[in-house]
């Protein structure tokens, strides 16, 4: 009983195929491509909407230069909105609890905000390092502190989603088995076990889709201030 | 009469003999027609068929199913080509319609969790025996 709890973070094999190809190829089959027809059909329609309205939201506070980034930041959030929702489902894969994917998506983008920002300008990027009005006294600390932040964001990125993620999903097992061993015992405690078990699987969709949009929108940030 | 038209009743590959009895007044040449029809029909099955690589799935009869399976290609581009065929065939039929509903995501979705379920069937399996020995 113990060990079981973690297993559904493995990747079972089946004929030599991994439940995760399965599960990172699902997006490419929900999110169809948009056809050049005048009116689409409804889900087509729904995702465009989606699309044009988080794009333009996302690229308000950024400069000419990083609207470059659009299609990526875009794309990168619909692909993490669709694996922590479909990760949901019962018996399905959830990919992006594993630190190796998160990492893969964090350290690559951060790493280009930051070269974007140490090639193009990169007075204002070290300029950063130090926040302004800080006191005289504090300012070799602080420096220290900031580019330890800085190194910090790809881990914080990556780290963050896993923990999220596995969270939720290991919250929902324990719960779910309270209430499936309770029931027998006393059904009381069992009925409030599976309200609690409602309200979490609630609270893991909420945390799903802004877990995604977190990490698209602090990848928008770091683009703001290099570029 | 009756009977050479019981015989030829209408079939996928053979053409409609009402139609020949309409246009046919003579009976004479209704005759000739009728007979040539019959001949049409006793000739070998080979002459009119179509070879099994040509067929769909659905006119393959059973036994043939190793052979029309050795005919398909089974190269990686002709796997994604044919994923793509029939993700193109269920999206067109159940997506990408002017009142699509949930339904045709809502089977997406099944299949997707059914599939998972077969994924960890194995994992599932050695869970159970492990609580119950």
């Amino acid at each position: 009983m113990m060990l079981s709890f973690f297993d559904q973070f493995m990747s079972p094999t089946y004929l030599g195929i991994p439940l995760i190809a399965l599960a990172l190829s699902l997006p490419w089959v929900l999110i169809p491509t948009p056809t050049n027809r005048w009116l689409n059909n409804r889900l087509l329609t729904l995702q465009g909407w989606f699309i044009n309205r988080f794009t333009q939201q996302l690229m308000l506070p950024i400069n000419l230069g990083g609207h470059k980034w659009a299609v990526l930041l875009t794309a990168l959030m619909l692909l993490l909105i669709t694996l922590n929702l479909l990760g949901l489902l019962p018996y399905t894969f959830t990919p992006t609890t594993q630190l190796s994917l998160n990492m893969g998506l964090a350290v690559p983008l951060w790493l280009a905000t930051v070269i974007i920002g140490m090639r193009n300008q990169p007075t204002a990027a070290l300029g950063h390092l130090l926040p302004e009005g800080t006191p005289i006294p504090l300012i070799p600390v602080l420096i220290i502190i900031e580019t330890i932040s800085l190194f910090i964001r790809p881990l914080a990125l990556g780290v963050r989603l896993t923990a999220n993620l596995t969270a939720g999903h290991l919250l929902i097992q324990l719960i779910a088995t309270a209430a499936f061993v309770l029931l027998p015992m006393m059904p009381a405690v069992a009925i409030l076990t599976s309200t609690v078990l409602f309200l979490l699987t609630l609270l893991e969709v909420a945390v799903a889709m802004i877990q995604a949009y977190v990490f698209v929108l602090l990848l928008s940030l770091y683009l703001q201030e290099n570029v | 009469m009756f009977l050479i038209v019981n015989k030829l009743e209408p079939r996928k590959n053979a053409f409609t003999v009402f139609d020949l009895q309409t246009e046919y007044e003579c009976t004479t040449d209704l005759f000739i027609v009728l007979s040539a029809v019959e001949i049409l029909h006793a000739l070998p099955l080979f002459f009119l068929a179509v070879p099994i690589a040509q067929r769909r799935l659905m006119d393959v009869k059973l036994g043939e199913l190793p052979n029309w399976a050795a005919t398909r290609d089974f190269t990686p581009n002709g796997i994604l080509s044919a994923v793509r065929r029939g993700h193109d065939r269920f999206y067109n039929k159940y997506i990408n319609v002017k009142r699509g509903g949930i339904g045709g995501v809502a089977m997406l979705l099944t299949g997707y969790v059914v599939l998972s379920y077969i994924w960890e069937y194995d994992h599932i399996k050695h869970d159970r025996w492990r609580k119950y020995h």
